[in-house]
């Protein structure tokens, strides 16, 4: 058994190691935004060292349809290097913040153009191997709802209702079953008092004041007298 | 007695079968090479069988809505019904359980109605309305029957 445990934790600790070399990137699936509006393109990752001074991020383009992609923007050496001859120049900017492992670039007065696909590289040093990730840029005149929000929100939005109606009845019974136990509770307690004859207990007060609800709860009393005779 | 119980959760569990099968089956509207429904979009084209995502309408998102409610609220009615044929006092209806199925039935109406409506929006003019599209109209009577014999039901022995 122990040599089992022994076994376990070698191979355990042996491949631990290889994986926290790895570094894993971040970014969204797929971005929609309106033509002529600004873009927010996220790219984060997680590494088990340190974030080191010589974190370096740097995004690349493919547009849909070609071949090649080519870069547009890096980080490296704590200064960002934006695309100033290519189909970004001018448009684009580092909104991100390298020490909190954030390289996200924002793209302005987005065109049809620029439809196409986003692919971050981060390397934080010594951990430099890792996949990259890519995020789809798509532009419409008019930003169509997502299949399926309109579904759920129907479906939530009864079945909500249902709960809160259920919740509402159980609380009302709730509400009504307790001013009936204080009733009988301030009824044994007057019962009480009389048998002994000595004004040593004292009666617990009915917890509401006024004269006309006073009237309507004696009332109550006498129907529940009666409808226990009846029994 | 027992035979009536019986006859009544077989209505009841035809029609939930029927909502079932309605909402899965993709044969809303069939044509001569292409099929649609709630979710997707299929036709045979040269290259073979190829389906897309239905459209992203707000329609047809709330016809989708409106047949999976009524599959939940129809479930919920079976459940009360067992509940309360254990609970429900001498005398008692079933007013519950057959609120819950009439309820039911109003959604699949309505999820129909919508689709009938909206339909040569977003179905191509080669096709006719399918046998699951008719199964949801059959299940709409089914539920609503099965739900007025729950209200006017009392519960004996």
């Amino acid at each position: 058994m122990l040599t089992i445990l022994a076994l376990a934790s070698v191979i355990l600790l042996g491949i631990v190691p290889q994986q926290s070399e790895a570094i894993v990137i971040y970014t969204g699936w797929e971005r929609h935004a309106l033509v002529g509006s600004d873009i927010r393109l996220s790219c984060s990752f997680f590494s088990w060292r340190w974030t080191s001074d010589d974190v370096t991020f740097s995004w690349s383009y493919r547009a849909d349809g070609a071949r090649d992609s080519i870069s547009v923007f890096h980080y490296t050496g704590g200064a960002p290097y934006v695309d100033n001859k290519g189909p970004f120049r001018d448009r684009l900017e580092f909104v991100g913040n390298p020490g909190r492992r954030d390289g996200s670039i924002l793209l302005k007065n987005l065109d049809y153009g620029d439809n196409g696909t986003f692919t971050c590289d981060a390397k934080n040093p010594p951990d430099i191997v890792g996949r990259t990730s890519s995020v789809r840029l798509l532009v419409f005149d008019k930003v169509p709802i997502q299949a399926g929000v309109i579904t759920g929100a129907i479906i939530g939005a009864v079945l909500g209702l249902l709960v809160l109606i259920v919740v509402i009845y159980y609380l009302m019974r709730f509400l009504v079953a307790r001013r009936v136990f204080n009733l009988s509770v301030s009824k044994h307690g007057k019962k009480g008092k009389g048998k002994e004859g000595s004004q040593q207990r004292q009666v617990p007060v009915l917890s509401i004041g006024d004269p006309s609800k006073l009237k309507a709860t004696v009332s109550e009393k006498k129907k529940q007298e009666s409808r226990k005779d009846k029994k | 007695m027992l035979l009536l119980l019986l006859g009544i959760v077989i209505l009841h569990i035809a029609a939930l079968v029927l909502l079932f099968v309605s909402t899965i089956v993709n044969a809303w509207a069939t044509g001569s090479a292409s099929s649609s429904d709630l979710w997707k979009n299929c036709s045979t084209t040269n290259g073979g069988y190829h389906c897309d995502p239905a459209n992203t309408g707000e329609w047809i998102q709330a016809v989708q809505a409106l047949m999976i409610l009524s599959i939940i609220f129809s479930f919920i009615s079976l459940f009360l019904f067992f509940c309360q044929l254990f609970t429900l006092q001498k005398g008692g209806r079933f007013f519950l359980t057959g609120v819950f199925q009439i309820l039911a039935s109003l959604f699949v109406m309505s999820g129909a109605v919508i689709y009938t409506v909206m339909s040569p929006k977003w179905v191509p003019e080669t096709e006719a309305f399918g046998w699951a599209y008719i199964l949801a109209w059959v299940a709409f009577p089914l539920a609503l029957i099965s739900g007025l014999i729950y209200v006017i039901l009392r519960k004996r022995e």
